[in-house]
């Protein structure tokens, strides 16, 4: 029996053993069961916490059963985007067109929920049937004076990531269509970062404290009319650079603003991104400020954490995530507490980030793009890693092998960035590695 | 009685009470040992149809996918088919694909029983897993449409089947078996409806049984098919069974397995309600003493004694309490005639599905409620709450996906059925027979009491 599938082989690196020339940004081999999702998700994920943002699943019932309320994407205002909507479409619907449902059902939930801005999310078969789903909004949007944006998702259409890129097309035409009076020099747009926990309103708080007006945060706790004037902000500070970078670069090209990639993971990283903002601004109050802030922060946070290195030293790790950009910062973060990274992977990783991870690696470490259960588990054994770091998916096959587990998902929910996150990150990683309950399990071969 | 169905008007389903179809073959197809299902589809069909698996029943899930791009949706799916057939049987190695269609393939018109019997007329003489095949286009039915399907299909495979050595000596003992499908249950029921059976001295074929698949032991390493499942040796047998007992009233009148197994090899189907109360597993263990010719052992008559004893103890608490039931509509159907038989009022029964059968049941069977009740089909999550604000229900019973409305009436929610995420512990959840309605029971009377005790103004210790 095929551990590996043949068409997967040049998807798995062994840092030390062979010479780098890692394949990836492939689709999934079909058969392969891959942990990725599809097109449909990545838009439907990066959009969801808009909050006050109709989200309307345009075809049959399943896509929106199953993404109903499944993140932990929190809002300060409206709970409209919690709510799953449908167009429910039925074999009539398949034959004859889902237009006029389409067009119903929008103004229906329109005329009842009173939403900013609708999402229309086109799934597998729309196209096909030949909706024209862009005239509809386009229409619905006339008559009811709101924007009503197509999100062209269709599931098979690419990857995750192309639906990444389908929401940031839809963003963008939120972008620029309103004033953008009384904003400061000093501002920003906080992309890619979707308040998991409440973490928008952790990083939003860092700038406030350093001088940096927020304009918009996009998505996390996101408002239609914040997005609308967005293109005002002085810079665009990404994070989870896989789904917000191409929102990023349409409003360099468009209205010249520039960007930058951080990551707020970690304690290392986050002050490395406050302080990176803080220097594009040239403003000695606000690198004072932002100085002080990271000297308190760090101040009361790491020796919290650190207690924990006694434990935690030399325990091994699986990190499997969606962007490898959030692996980087894990790696990071793990080594500070004396953690080392065993076998590390991501559903939608590009060459750049597999050589970089390899750099940051040490000899031995299993790289794997776009892997699937049977890998994950063979690798996270033969490596005898003590706790796997992943999205709900592997958490059922980490406990079924005797690993620990943290979940860090969009479904999570404890705030995991920043100092405080930090703190409550290693917390994570120490109750679930440090249980007493692992000795019981059969890879511990402790069968009665 | 009130009985609603949401005519067919062209607005949107809100907060949906239903899954797509090929969520429910992919369980089905959990419970055939040695199987993996593949979805004929976008990735994303089975990935999200996993995940929404592994919230509820905690355990590893690993379902493939034919992943079409772009071009297979032009050119059709074969290629990715076939693919994916060779990957999953070089990766899994396992005893039988399932293959279940999605809304994708089956709108650009795949012929996939034409693809797979080209598929297996080239492999020719080299040996391949056992491959059946369910058409579950997601726009047609609910998950339970895709549930019977898949069922059916494999009862029809396998009864169709030249039988292997194995399965012949089985036959010659068939005489003493039956045929059980169980319908849309828990790992704990499952397991207890077996023990039933074998307490009455009989052998069992269960379409489906994932009782041990999705509720098993920890690892020593990774098993690409979790142990447990029905055999198909066994399967093989279903046509030799002259009983064959199926749960859920939706199927009266269906083309379901059981029919086939009915009118193709003359066996006796017992159609009935899922045991839920006395009434419904009275039936059911009729049905056994007739099958078996034996008496009910002693101790089921024990349990129905001290079910009948905890009814009188706590019959006070519940009556003319109201209760909202929503879920798949076998169950709904069920636990609404429980509800009637200990003093409660089933005000609103609610599921997603077209529920033809539900209604009709309804109608005989609630008749000196009148107006008390309220049947609901193609119901969504938003009906559910206007329905319920305006009844004032005590207590709502259903799956996980009832919390917000629990939250904002202030009510609490009995958590049955499937999905169950917000809780611990939903595969050992017991709905069937005296025992698992007794567990039912307790839990709803509680329900209510926690309720009396934490309003009440003095804090009563003894409720």
């Amino acid at each position: 029996m095929a551990e590996i599938l043949t068409q997967r082989e040049k998807q798995i690196f062994r840092k030390g053993t062979e010479c780098f020339d890692m394949s990836c940004e492939k689709k999934s081999a079909a058969g392969s069961v891959s942990q990725r999702a599809c097109v449909f998700c990545g838009s439907r994920v990066v959009l969801y916490p808009i909050v006050d943002a109709l989200h309307l699943v345009h075809g049959p019932i399943g896509c929106a059963s199953y993404t109903w309320d499944i993140r932990g994407a929190l809002s300060s205002g409206r709970q409209l985007y919690r709510m799953s909507f449908s167009t429910d479409l039925q074999e009539e619907d398949v034959v004859f067109g889902g237009e006029k449902k389409l067009y119903r059902s929008l103004i229906e939930l329109i005329d009842r929920y009173k939403p900013k801005s609708a999402f229309v999310y086109a799934t597998c078969i729309v196209g096909i049937i030949g909706d024209d789903v862009d005239a509809v909004c386009e229409r619905v949007s006339k008559e009811k004076g709101i924007p009503v944006l197509p999100v062209h998702s269709e599931g098979f259409k690419g990857t995750k990531k192309d639906g990444y890129k389908a929401a940031c097309v839809a963003l963008f035409k939120l972008v620029g269509t309103a004033g953008i009076g009384g904003i400061e020099k000093n501002s920003i747009n906080i992309l890619g970062d979707f308040n998991i926990a409440g973490e928008t309103w952790m990083i939003r708080d860092y700038y406030n404290r350093m001088g940096v007006e927020v304009v918009s945060t996009i998505t996390g706790d996101g408002r239609t009319d914040d997005i609308c004037r967005s293109h005002g902000a002085s810079l665009n500070v990404v994070q989870c650079s896989g789904s917000m970078l191409y929102l990023a670069k349409m409003m360099k090209e468009k209205y010249d603003i520039p960007f930058m990639r951080v990551s707020y993971f970690g304690v290392e990283d986050t002050s490395e991104a406050l302080l990176k903002v803080a220097e594009f601004f040239k403003d000695t109050g606000i690198i004072a400020k932002t100085k002080e802030l990271i000297r308190e922060e760090t101040e009361i946070y790491l020796p919290e954490i650190l207690k924990y290195r006694d434990k935690l030293r030399g325990k091994k790790a699986t990190v499997y995530v969606g962007g490898a950009f959030k692996a980087f910062s894990l790696i990071k973060a793990l080594d500070m507490v004396g953690m080392s990274v065993s076998v590390v992977g991501s559903q939608t990783g590009n060459q750049d980030d597999y050589a970089r991870l390899r750099e940051m690696c040490d000899e031995g470490t299993i790289i794997l793009d776009d892997s699937n259960p049977v890998e994950l588990a063979n690798f996270s054994l033969e490596k005898k890693v003590d706790i796997f770091i992943g999205g709900v998916k592997e958490r059922p096959m980490a406990y079924k092998l005797g690993i620990g587990f943290c979940d860090h998902n969009h479904q999570r929910k404890e705030a995991l960035t920043g100092y405080k996150g930090m703190l409550n990150f290693i917390k994570e990683v120490h109750s679930s590695l440090m249980s007493p309950v692992w000795r019981f399990t059969s890879r511990n071969g402790n069968a009665l | 009685m009130n009985v609603i169905n949401k005519a067919q008007t062209n607005t949107a389903t809100k907060n949906p009470c239903k899954l797509c179809s090929p969520f429910g073959a992919s369980l089905v197809f959990k419970g055939i040992r040695g199987t993996i299902p593949i979805l004929h589809g976008s990735q994303g069909c089975s990935t999200y149809i996993r995940r929404y698996f592994i919230s509820h029943f905690r355990e590893p899930v690993d379902i493939a996918s034919s992943n079409f791009v772009e071009e297979t949706s032009i050119f059709g799916g074969e290629k990715n088919l076939c693919e994916a057939l060779e990957n999953v049987n070089k990766q899994y190695n396992p005893e039988v694909i399932g293959v279940a269609t999605t809304c994708l393939s089956e709108t650009i018109g795949d012929d996939v029983p034409l693809f797979l019997n080209d598929f297996l007329k080239k492999k020719g003489a080299e040996p391949f897993p056992d491959i059946i095949f369910v058409s579950t286009p997601s726009y047609s039915g609910t998950h339970m449409d895709g549930f019977h399907a898949a069922v059916r299909s494999i009862v029809e495979y396998y009864s169709r089947s030249r039988q292997t050595e194995s399965s012949a000596s089985l036959i010659s003992q068939a005489g003493k078996s039956v045929a059980v499908f169980p319908n849309f249950v828990s790992p704990e029921d499952i397991r207890h409806l077996k023990q039933i059976i074998l307490d009455f001295g009989m052998k069992f074929v269960f379409v489906p049984d994932y009782s041990d698949t999705l509720d098993g032991a920890t690892w020593d390493k990774y098993k690409k098919i979790p142990e447990g499942g029905t055999p198909k040796d066994d399967l093989l047998v279903l046509q030799k069974i002259s009983s064959v007992i199926e749960f859920g009233d939706s199927l009266d009148g269906k083309d379901s397995a059981g029919k086939f197994l009915g009118s193709e090899f003359g066996s006796k189907r017992y159609g009935l309600g899922l045991p839920v109360g006395i009434d419904l597993t009275d039936n059911f263990l009729n049905s056994l003493e007739i099958i078996s010719g034996r008496k009910t052992p002693d101790k089921y008559i024990a349990q129905r004694g001290r079910l009948v004893d905890a009814y009188c103890d706590a019959h006070k608490y519940l009556f003319g309490k109201k209760a909202v039931v929503f879920g798949e509509e076998d169950m709904v159907m069920s636990i609404a005639r429980f509800l009637c038989e200990i003093g409660m009022i089933p005000v609103l029964c609610a599921s997603g599905a077209k529920g033809d059968k539900m209604r009709e049941i309804s109608q005989q069977l609630f008749l000196e409620y009148k107006n008390e009740i309220i049947v609901r089909t193609k119901a969504d999550f938003v009906d559910i709450e206007e329905e319920s604000e305006v009844l004032n229900p005590d207590l709502l019973i259903g799956n996980s996906k009832g919390y917000s409305l629990s939250r904002k009436l202030g009510i609490p929610l009995v958590r049955v059925g499937f999905p169950i995420h917000d809780r611990f512990g939903a595969s050992r959840i017991s709905h069937l027979c005296y025992k698992g309605t007794q567990e039912l029971f307790d839990r709803i009377v509680n329900a209510v009491i926690a309720k009396k005790q934490s309003e009440s103004v003095a804090g009563y210790t003894y409720m």
